[in-house]
């Protein structure tokens, strides 16, 4: 009874890919994986890659002339190449790895309250983001704001979940140093509005940086189209290993501005007195890096660029728009957040009447159907809107209509459960 | 997970509501914002009442309705040894099976012993409990001050 739905991909080709979606789960329910804006699962190809390199190739990298060094680094800065392609960066000494999103936003949040004129926020300097962020972009500036006396300025949010710029003359001002905020609302769904935001940042000289972190999964990321200063990413929502992240920067700004962690690799010199750091990306990469990780993201955007990141975007399109519209058939559901599918993602949080979302989170479970509860490390948008948490299903290119009808049967079932 | 008992409380909970009371908590599980205001009342060292104002999950409401019928009334050190069983049948992670002995002194609280196998749920479960211990402490706390004063 499932329809056929415009711009959906072969999802049941691609899922042969992932052995996990294949798992039962509670005495044979099929698994029903809807947390994809939490962690993505994982593709045979990076798996395969993964452990090819420990296989066959696991070495440190950048040091040592042996066979097995020179081919780990060429994978490690093979795998830059890839991404540095996938984001269209005009060089791949801008593609920095980190350990996570999290670790590439407080590395540009510290580089700049260390940094010399004209990027040093100090106490005569704004800070600006939004109040949707996840709390990786609110905590490393909340620290920033409290070390050096900037004053942290936020947007607030409209009742339908968006970005209110109203007053973004007011916002963002001559003392605004940095305008940090996300792209896709890893709660909300919504899409913010770049151009509006980066244009009045441009205007007033401040920084950008786009937490990416919802969007490098799902969409078309053109680092050079945002016009953004910095993009940071992580890895492993977008079918990569956990442990690897990414930061993007633009050239200058990484030659102009201070390292984060100092170590081994970093370095040109050092000596007992003093040391000269590595160009970009290096500058910024202390220490071993998470060399196979890496390799695994290369895999990964293989993976997702051999579909197309335009496809994938269309298919999830295509489920969010399905889903919502199921969705607001389950009588006491209320989506938190855009409950249209234009200028939003795949990420739908809701409330079903007034029951917990952990109780609706654990019935669902016991149907097989994994979704996330509480307040998604967003915990000032559910103060916004006046809840305790909600209950969010998302998707990703695996994705199925079918998956949508066992979730909304689901959602029948708790209301049952619990009426 | 969601016994029947457990869903009677939750659904028509016991004692619920703020009453006068010696000392006053609130406790919050950070992971899933679960909340409760609670008060004792004590007479000497017999609980007068236990009361109560919350949100959150079924688990974590139905878990404060069962400590109001199961202590309210009875002396603070054998409500004590009632927390303790309580606390170590939530911390068993599944493999406790609750004896006859241990139902006698539980009663419907032993309908928890399903939450024991999800640690993200324990918390839950707990919470009202631990609120309760905490408030109990404080009321002797002060009362032990005001004898000594």
């Amino acid at each position: 009874m499932t329809p056929q739905l415009p711009g959906l991909l072969d999802a049941e080709a691609i899922r042969k890919d992932f052995p996990v979606l294949d798992r039962l789960v509670h005495d044979g329910k099929k698994l029903v994986y809807l947390d994809n804006a939490a962690t993505s699962q994982k593709p045979r190809q990076v798996l395969d890659a993964l452990s090819e390199y420990y296989e066959r190739y696991n070495a440190n990298v950048h040091r040592g002339v042996h066979t097995l060094a020179e081919e780990a680094t060429a994978l490690y800065e093979g795998a830059r190449d890839k991404i540095a392609a996938f984001i269209n960066a005009p060089s791949r000494d801008e593609v920095i790895f980190t350990k996570n999103a999290s670790e590439s936003l407080n590395l540009v949040a510290n580089m700049l309250g260390w940094a010399d004129e004209p990027y040093r926020v100090d106490s005569d300097t704004e800070i600006v983001i939004t109040e949707m962020e996840h709390h990786s972009n609110i905590v490393p500036w909340q620290l920033l704001s409290q070390r050096t006396g900037a004053k942290l300025k936020w947007f607030g949010l409209t009742d339908d979940g968006r970005l209110d710029l109203s007053d973004i003359e007011q916002v963002i001002t001559e003392k605004t140093k940095i305008v940090s905020f996300t792209l896709v609302s890893n709660i909300l769904g919504t899409v913010n509005p770049v151009e509006a935001l980066v244009r009045r940042a441009q205007e007033v000289g401040a920084l950008v940086l786009i937490d990416a972190s919802q969007a490098a999964p799902h969409m078309v990321l053109d680092v050079q189209a945002l016009q953004a200063d910095f993009v940071a990413f992580t890895g492993h929502k977008m079918l990569g290993p956990t442990g690897i992240g990414v930061l993007w920067g633009r050239q200058e700004l990484l030659e102009d501005l201070p390292p984060f962690l100092g170590g081994g690799e970093m370095i040109e010199t050092v000596s007992m007195h003093e040391s000269t750091y590595a160009p970009a990306p290096h500058k910024f990469e202390a220490g071993t890096p998470p060399i196979a990780q890496a390799v695994g993201l290369g895999a990964a955007v293989d993976y997702l660029s051999a579909i197309g990141m335009d496809r994938i975007a269309a298919h999830e399109h295509a489920i969010t728009e399905y889903a919502l519209r199921r969705l607001k058939e389950v009588p006491g559901l209320k989506i938190i957040g855009p409950d249209t599918p234009e200028g939003r993602g795949s990420a739908i949080s809701f409330t079903l009447g007034d029951i917990h979302p952990h109780d609706v989170g654990q019935v669902l479970d016991e149907q097989g159907i994994a979704v996330r509860v509480g307040h998604h490390c967003a915990r000032p948008v559910c103060l916004r809107y006046g809840i305790p948490a909600t209950t969010r299903a998302s998707f990703y290119l695996y994705s199925t209509p079918a998956e949508v009808d066992a979730l909304v049967e689901g959602l029948e079932h708790v209301r049952n459960f619990f009426g | 997970m969601y016994q029947e008992v457990i869903l009677d409380h939750y659904k028509n909970p016991h004692g619920r509501g703020l009453r006068d009371g010696d000392v006053e908590v609130h406790h919050v599980n950070p992971t899933c914002g679960d909340e409760i205001t609670l008060r004792v009342k004590l007479d000497g060292t017999s609980i007068q009442d236990i009361s109560y104002e919350g949100q959150g999950c079924s688990i974590s409401q139905a878990s404060a309705s069962v400590l109001n019928e199961l202590l309210v009334g009875r002396q603070v050190d054998e409500a004590v040894k009632v927390q303790e069983v309580f606390l170590e049948l939530m911390q068993s992670k599944g493999k406790l099976e609750p004896d006859d002995a241990m139902e006698d002194v539980l009663e419907d609280a032993v309908a928890f012993a399903g939450v024991s196998k999800y640690p993200a749920r324990v918390k839950c479960a707990l919470l009202s409990w631990m609120a309760w211990k905490d408030a109990t402490a404080q009321a002797l706390g002060d009362g032990a001050v005001r004898e000594s004063a």
